[in-house]
C-alpha cells in the first residue's frame, strides 16, 4: 500500500502542493492526473525521495520514507520514467540488471530474475541483447518495466508511460500494460495527463489542480458527482472527437 | 578485457620510455642553433670523448643565449661555446668589460668559468672582392678613405640600424659614403649582390662560410671599432672541478681555431653539407665518431617525442578530466578553470617555453610543463561540455533507482560523455605531437631537433627527417584513437549517429 498524507511543498515561498492525500491500496492501480503545472511531477519526485517536502508523510505499507536510506527506498519503489528512460549506452539486459549488479547479486540470480520478468512482460529474448536505439517504443517500455520490477519493489511508479508513442501503438500497449500490471500484482501509481489512459488502466483516479487534490475516486464518481466544476471542465476538455451525428 | 587493452596501450606508450635520458654522470654539451654553434659543440663533445671515458651527451641547437645560460645555471648542460661580446652585453650586461681577465672575473662571481679565446673573432666586418682589393690596394677599413665616394655598398638592415654598426663605423673612420651608393638589403642577398658585381662593399660576420666561396677580402678593423666577439668556452664552475681533465682538454683548444679554419668549417656545413661530426673530427685530426645511422637516430627521436607527448597526455587525462568535473560541479570555479586553460592556449609556444625556463630550467621539464598546459584545454573543455550535454533526466533516473553519486559518475555520466571526452584527448594528443617539435629549442630533443638544425643549415632533407615522422606519428595517433574509441565508447552510443 502506498500512502501520501498531508503533503505540503513550496518553492521559494510559493506553495506547489497543499495538503495532498492519496492512497493506493495493496495490488491496486491508481492514476494521478492533472494538467501541466498541477504539481503532479513534484508529487512524483517527492514520492521517489528525490526532493525534500515541507510537511506530511510518504509511506509504503505504513513505513515512512524518512525512516529509510535513499537506496532502501529506491528498492521499494520501482520507477518507470517517461517513455521508459532507458540508459542509451547499455543493452536492454544491462539496463534491467544494473541495480541488481550494484547491489552485488550473483550472476545466476540476476539471469534467473531477468528471465522471469522477460516472460512476464512477454519480450522477445533478442531484444535484451540490443541497445535502446535499436528497440521499438513498445520494447523500450517493456524493458523499462522489467528494470523497475527487478528488485521486486512493493510499489511501481510510472510517469507518463506512453506520452511519446504513436496513438495506434499506444492503444495496443495499454492493453498489454493492463495485463502486465495484473500479472505483476503490484501496487501501481500511474502519473499521466491523459484521462483516457487513466480510466482504462486504473481503478481509481486522483485529480490534482494547482497543487491540491480536487477529487479522488472512480471515474464514474468523478463523472456523476463532480466535487468541483473544474472536474467536469477537465473531463469535457478531454472528450474525444465529435461523432458523425454531431458534424451533420 | 577493456581494462587489459587500455593498460596495454599505456604500457606500450611508456615501455619505450627512458628516452634520450641522460646518464647521471654524463657530461652535457650544449650549443646555439646556428651553424657555428653546432660545429663548436661537436668539437667540444669529441674533444671530451677522446680525453675521457665519461659519456658525453649532446644537446646541440638550443634556442637562444638566454636559454643556454638558463641551462648552464640549472645544470642541464655543463659547457657550451659563446662569444665575449655576447657575454658582456647579454649575460653580464656590462659592455664596458673588455679584457678577458675582467670578463672571467665577472663570470666567476656567477659560478661560471670562461676559457681563453679559441682563436677567432666572429664580429661585423667589411669585405670587398679580392680583385677589387688588389686593384685599389685595400687591406684595412682605413684604406677605404680614398675610394669611399665612388664605392657602391650593400649593407644589412641590422648593420645599418645598430648603434655600433654603420653610422658609428663611418664616424670613427671619417668615411663619407655617397648616400645614393649605400643600399640596404637582406644579409643573405648582399653576397648575391657582390657576386653579381652590383656592389663593391658589403658587411658580413667575420666567419661567414661564403667569404671564401665569393672570393672576398675582409678588411682589417685597424681602429678596433667593432666590438670583439671572441669565441670561448663557458662552463659551470662545479663541472670544471668535477672533471678537471676534461676541462683541461677543452682549454687545450684555446688559440687553436683560426678565423680561416672556422670559415672553412662553416663552409663545409653550409655549402658542402658535411655532418657536424665529420667536420669536427677533420679539424681535430681524428676519426669521426661513427655517426648514428638514420634509422637509430629517428628511433631515438621517436622515443623522445613519444615520451614528451605521452607524459603530457597522461597529465591532461589525470588532471584535465577531474578539472572538467569540478567545472561542471562548481559554476564559479568552473568558469575560472575554463578561462585559465583557454588563456594558456593563447600564449605562443615559444613564449610559454621561455616563461617556464626560470621555473623548470631547460631540457625535458619545461617542455613537458608547456605540453601539459597546452593539452589541458581540449580535455577540460570536452569533459565539461560532454557532461553538460548529457540529458539531465538520466542522472535523475539513476538517483531514483538508488544509485550513489559515485556509481552515477562512473556508470552513467562518464560513459555517456565518453565520446566527447575522448575527442578532447585526441585533439590534445595531435596538438602535442606538433607542439613537441618546439621542445628541441630547450634541449628536450624529439623530432624538433632535426627540424631546428635543418632550419639553421637551410637543409631540407634534415628538416624532413623530423617533419615526416612527426606527421606520421600524428596520423598513427589518429588511428589509435579511432581504435580506442571502439574499446572505450559504449557500443550503444557508437552506433548512434
Amino acid at each position: 500500500m502506498l500512502r501520501l498524507q498531508n503533503i505540503y511543498k513550496s518553492f521559494e515561498g510559493k506553495p506547489v502542493l497543499s495538503d495532498v492525500n492519496l492512497t493506493v491500496p495493496q495490488g491496486a492501480t491508481h492514476a494521478l492526473i492533472g494538467s501541466s503545472g498541477s504539481g503532479k511531477t513534484t508529487l512524483l519526485r517527492i514520492t521517489l525521495g528525490l526532493i525534500p517536502f515541507d510537511k506530511g508523510y510518504v509511506k509504503i505499507d505504513d513505513q515512512a520514507l524518512l525512516s529509510f536510506t535513499p537506496v532502501q527506498w529506491a528498492d521499494r519503489i520501482g520507477y518507470v520514467p517517461q517513455d521508459g528512460g532507458l540508459f542509451p549506452h547499455i543493452t536492454g539486459f544491462r539496463n534491467v540488471s544494473l541495480i541488481a549488479t550494484l547491489r552485488g547479486w550473483r550472476t545466476q540470480k540476476i539471469a534467473d530474475r531477468v528471465e522471469e520478468l522477460r516472460k512476464l512482460v512477454d519480450l522477445d529474448p533478442a531484444v535484451l541483447g540490443s541497445f535502446p536505439f535499436e528497440m521499438s517504443g513498445g520494447q523500450q517500455q517493456r524493458v523499462a518495466i522489467m528494470r523497475a520490477a527487478m528488485m521486486d519493489p512493493a510499489v511501481m511508479l510510472l510517469d507518463e508511460p506512453m506520452a511519446a508513442l504513436d496513438p495506434l501503438i499506444r492503444r495496443s500497449l495499454q492493453r498489454e500494460l493492463k495485463s502486465i500490471f495484473q500479472r505483476l500484482g503490484k501496487t501501481v501509481l500511474l502519473v499521466t495527463h491523459d484521462l483516457g489512459e487513466a480510466v482504462y488502466l486504473a481503478e481509481a483516479i486522483t485529480l490534482l489542480h494547482e497543487g491540491r487534490v480536487v477529487q479522488s475516486g472512480a471515474y464514474r464518481d468523478l463523472l456523476r458527482h463532480p466535487a468541483d466544476p473544474f472536474v467536469t471542465q477537465f473531463i469535457n476538455a478531454q472528450r474525444t472527437l465529435p461523432d458523425a451525428a454531431e458534424i451533420a | 578485457m577493456k581494462r587489459a587493452l587500455l593498460a596495454g596501450c599505456v604500457a606500450a606508450m611508456f615501455g619505450l620510455v627512458p628516452a634520450g635520458a641522460v646518464a647521471a654522470d654524463a657530461i652535457v654539451v650544449g650549443s646555439k642553433a646556428f651553424t657555428e654553434g653546432y660545429v663548436l659543440g661537436e668539437i667540444a663533445a669529441q674533444t671530451i670523448e677522446s680525453a675521457s671515458t665519461v659519456p658525453v651527451s649532446r644537446k646541440l641547437g638550443m634556442g637562444s643565449t638566454g636559454i643556454l645560460f638558463a641551462a648552464l645555471n640549472s645544470g642541464a648542460i655543463d659547457v657550451y661555446s659563446d662569444y665575449t661580446g655576447t657575454l658582456t652585453e647579454a649575460i653580464l650586461k656590462r659592455p664596458e668589460l673588455k679584457s678577458i681577465d675582467d670578463i672571467q672575473q665577472a663570470l666567476l662571481a656567477m659560478d661560471l668559468v670562461m676559457s681563453g679565446p679559441l682563436g677567432f673573432d666572429d664580429t661585423y666586418a667589411l669585405a670587398v672582392k679580392e680583385s677589387f682589393a688588389e686593384q685599389h690596394q685595400l687591406h684595412s677599413i682605413s684604406d677605404l678613405a680614398g675610394v669611399e665616394t665612388k664605392i657602391r655598398a650593400a649593407f644589412s638592415y641590422e648593420f645599418m640600424d645598430r648603434k655600433d654598426g654603420f653610422q658609428g663605423m663611418a664616424a670613427s673612420y671619417h668615411l663619407h659614403f655617397a648616400p645614393q651608393n649605400v643600399n640596404r638589403m637582406e644579409h643573405s642577398l648582399t653576397y648575391q649582390a657582390i657576386d653579381d658585381g652590383a656592389v663593391d662593399l658589403i658587411d658580413l660576420y667575420s666567419t661567414d662560410a661564403k667569404i671564401e666561396k665569393s672570393q672576398l677580402r675582409v678588411l682589417k678593423d685597424d681602429h678596433g671599432y667593432f666590438p670583439v666577439y671572441q669565441a670561448v668556452w663557458v662552463a659551470r664552475k662545479d663541472f670544471t672541478e668535477r672533471h678537471p681533465r676534461e676541462w683541461q682538454a677543452l682549454l687545450n683548444l684555446q688559440g687553436s681555431i683560426s678565423e680561416r679554419a672556422m670559415i672553412d668549417m662553416n663552409a663545409q656545413a653550409d655549402i658542402q653539407h658535411l655532418s657536424f661530426a665529420k667536420i669536427a673530427a677533420r679539424h681535430l685530426g681524428s676519426e669521426a665518431p661513427r655517426s648514428q645511422s638514420l634509422k637509430s637516430n629517428i628511433l631515438q627521436r621517436t622515443r623522445e617525442h613519444l615520451w614528451l607527448v605521452g607524459i603530457a597526455l597522461l597529465f591532461s587525462v589525470v588532471i584535465g578530466i577531474p578539472l572538467g568535473l569540478v567545472a561542471v560541479r562548481f559554476h564559479a570555479a568552473g568558469q575560472a578553470i575554463l578561462i585559465f586553460s583557454a588563456l594558456i592556449q593563447t600564449v605562443p609556444s615559444l613564449a610559454l617555453l621561455c616563461f617556464l625556463i626560470p621555473l623548470f630550467g631547460v631540457g625535458m621539464k619545461p617542455a613537458l610543463a608547456a605540453l601539459c598546459l597546452y593539452s589541458l584545454l581540449p580535455v577540460v573543455l570536452n569533459t565539461f561540455t560532454g557532461i553538460r550535454s548529457i540529458d539531465p533526466k538520466h542522472v535523475e533516473n539513476a538517483r531514483a533507482f538508488g544509485m550513489t553519486g559515485r556509481q552515477i559518475l562512473l556508470r552513467i555520466v562518464l560513459p555517456l560523455a565518453s565520446p566527447t571526452v575522448l575527442a578532447g584527448i585526441k585533439t590534445a594528443t595531435i596538438v602535442s605531437i606538433g607542439t613537441a617539435t618546439l621542445a628541441a629549442l630547450v634541449g628536450a630533443g624529439g623530432y624538433g631537433a632535426p627540424i631546428v638544425s635543418g632550419l639553421s643549415l637551410n637543409d631540407v632533407p634534415t628538416i624532413l627527417t623530423g617533419a615526416i615522422p612527426a606527421a606520421l606519428m600524428a596520423l598513427i595517433a589518429y588511428g589509435v584513437f579511432e581504435l580506442l574509441g571502439l574499446v572505450l565508447i559504449p557500443a550503444g552510443l557508437r552506433k548512434q549517429t
